[in-house]
């Protein structure tokens, strides 16, 4: 763009081609209340976007959050699993049976069930879900369980989940302040001896964990000997699917064999299959891509109307239309960026918040930030194409 | 190629409408203009003469008869060559019809946008026209700042710095009052006659008429001698 009276030429552009007026953006700069307007829009339907998907990756990555934590390569589940809260038993001679397989390293037994919590301060009874496993072993990588499970070796210890919400009483709190807690489980008391993390997830508001030994005390139905998942742990130089298959072909079919990967794709995949939830928050993203689309579609519309007369002189001066549809997607693209920063740093934001008030995992990632800057592209071009269809009708012929 | 006539039009008949509602409103034209002569054509409302203007400026397709701007056959011609047709030709409407987000420097600037020139040049040629329209102090100022008459002049000189080969106004006096149209007109003719183009004019105002050349007189779509 060449400056005028008072910035003088810079002499090594002087015999240059004359560069091509920017005329977008120029556009865009001089009318600012349309500008802030199409910028809100597309902000507004981005953190709409982004919101959608926190909530649906929040959700689906809290569900899997305990099979991501397990340490070993290998499960054991019944064969009857469905997921966390629809599980059946198996025998545990099954895993001592999978410890005799060449490439095992160890291998675990790990008990799950609801019990009964009783708030020790104001004696409500909430249900939580427990979880058993051996002290002497790292069976589950969660913070907290490392540094504490030697105190569940113990009688009547247990571990409880930090971030249980307040109905379960101020546990974590008061535990940091150094105060004993002792509550009742089954007519048992139990003492908390520490805390680990884990988020809530389907079904399930919050989490305890105990030896298998005391998990034994608490649920006094079980019989010993029947666990729910067997972890499986493997040698450094071993193959997996190598031994994945011995193990298919040693056990029989009250149990099922799987990698702890694909332990976690099939709870995904119940959860997406048994609830709306996936559903809703796709329908979610889409109605918010509809929003901004007809936001920008509207800016981009109302802008071409109104230059009307002036884009009839250009192509009366000898412009293309071409040239006139490219300024107008050129336009929508900047919209596109500019409404995008604002929305992005916005939405982390509403995740931060979110993450403190409820504990699901609302996590930003770079993936998800380019698909919305992907989507918000298309977005804003789709509307762009449709509004340009105005610019063919501008006909020199008709100003005079 | 060249042609001596910067404007030769040929049985010239042009309709509006389709079928049953189709108009002709314009019979057997048949016009020459010389390089450099500047012509008013002038006439009542509905008497055709904006329809052979729009002709003439290729603005509009011929649909019978011959037409040929600088030598250039416009019947049966594609969109495309009329558009190149257009680049040398330079058009001042009633309305100034001037991008008002762009100062007065850039929207002459724009008229350079499709000529190759150097940036140099480009800063020279604009400098100078908007110099010789009396606007030099006002290049960064933006159209809603200036006056009706300052805009047509700011008009004029976007249609003058492409050098053109053909100007063609279309009432460009009839929202100024006395002195500025005549200003307008006389900075036109000047212009026109230091570059040696060829200057329509159509226009009401009687006040400008002894400026011509020729006067073209139009009543119900013909030309009257």
């Amino acid at each position: 763009m060449l400056k005028s009276i008072n910035k003088p030429l810079n002499p090594k552009e002087k015999s240059k081609k004359k560069k091509p007026l920017f005329l977008s953006w120029l556009q865009l700069r001089k009318e600012r209340l349309r500008l802030l307007i199409a910028i809100a829009g597309i902000s507004f339907a981005d953190v709409l976007m982004f919101l959608q998907m926190g909530f649906r990756g929040a959700l689906f990555s809290s569900a899997v959050e305990l099979h991501h934590s397990i340490n070993g390569e290998i499960v054991i589940l019944s064969s009857r699993y469905r997921s966390l809260i629809s599980l059946d038993r198996f025998t545990d001679r099954r895993i001592y049976q999978a410890a005799g397989i060449s490439g095992v390293q160890s291998v675990s037994p790990i008990y799950l069930n609801f019990i009964q919590w009783r708030n020790p301060y104001n004696k409500e009874i909430w249900d939580i879900y427990a979880i058993g496993l051996n002290p002497e072993h790292q069976v589950l990588n969660i913070k907290g369980v490392a540094e504490n499970r030697q105190k569940l070796r113990e009688p009547n210890t247990v571990l409880f989940n930090s971030g249980a919400r307040n109905e379960f009483g101020a546990i974590a709190k008061n535990f940091k302040a150094g105060e004993s807690i002792v509550t009742e489980i089954d007519e048992r008391q139990f003492q908390v001896r520490g805390l680990f993390q884990l988020s809530p997830t389907f079904g399930i508001n919050a989490h305890l964990i105990t030896s298998d030994i005391n998990f034994l005390r608490m649920v006094r139905s079980r019989q010993v000997g029947l666990i729910d998942i067997g972890v499986v742990k493997l040698k450094p130089d071993a193959d997996v699917n190598k031994v994945l298959a011995e193990l298919r072909s040693l056990l029989p079919n009250d149990v099922k064999v799987m990698t702890r990967q694909d332990f976690a794709k099939a709870e995904v995949a119940f959860w997406n299959a048994s609830t709306p939830i996936g559903y809703t928050f796709d329908l979610g993203v889409v109605i918010a891509f509809i929003v901004g689309a007809v936001i920008v579609y509207q800016i981009l519309y109302s802008d071409v109307t109104d230059h009307l007369p002036e884009y009839a002189t250009l192509k009366a001066m000898g412009f293309r239309d071409r040239y006139l549809l490219i300024v107008v997607f050129q336009e929508s693209l900047i919209l596109a960026v500019l409404g995008f920063i604002p929305a992005t740093a916005m939405a982390w934001g509403i995740y931060e918040i979110t993450h403190f008030a409820t504990l699901l995992p609302m996590a930003m990632d770079a993936g998800r930030i380019t698909f919305v800057f992907v989507l918000t592209a298309i977005m804003c071009s789709i509307s762009a194409a449709v509004a340009v269809r105005k610019i063919q009708t501008a006909d020199p012929a008709d100003i005079f | 190629m060249s042609s001596q006539f910067a404007i030769s039009v040929t049985q010239l008949n042009h309709y509006y409408g389709q079928d049953a509602i189709r108009k002709q409103v314009l019979f057997d034209i048949n016009l020459q203009i010389d390089r450099g002569e500047i012509v008013i054509m002038t006439g009542p409302s509905g008497s055709g003469k904006t329809t052979l203007l729009t002709l003439m400026g290729g603005l509009r397709s011929p649909q019978e008869g011959n037409l040929k701007i600088l030598g250039q056959e416009l019947l049966d011609s594609i969109p495309d060559q009329m558009t190149l047709i257009r680049r040398n030709i330079g058009y001042i409407f009633q309305a100034h019809n001037l991008l008002n987000f762009l100062t007065v420097y850039q929207n002459v600037e724009m008229a350079l946008e499709l000529h190759d020139v150097t940036t140099e040049e480009a800063d020279r040629r604009i400098r100078d026209v908007l110099n010789a329209v009396g606007l030099s102090h006002r290049l960064d100022y933006y159209p809603s700042d200036l006056s009706g008459g300052q805009k047509q002049r700011v008009a004029i000189a976007r249609a003058l710095v492409g050098q053109p080969k053909i100007i063609l106004a279309d009432e460009p006096t009839a929202a100024l009052d006395k002195k500025s149209g005549r200003d307008v007109v006389e900075i036109m003719e000047k212009l026109a006659k230091q570059q040696g183009c060829t200057i329509l004019l159509v226009t009401h105002d009687n006040r400008i008429l002894d400026l011509a050349d020729r006067i073209i007189y139009m009543e119900d779509g013909c030309l009257m001698i």
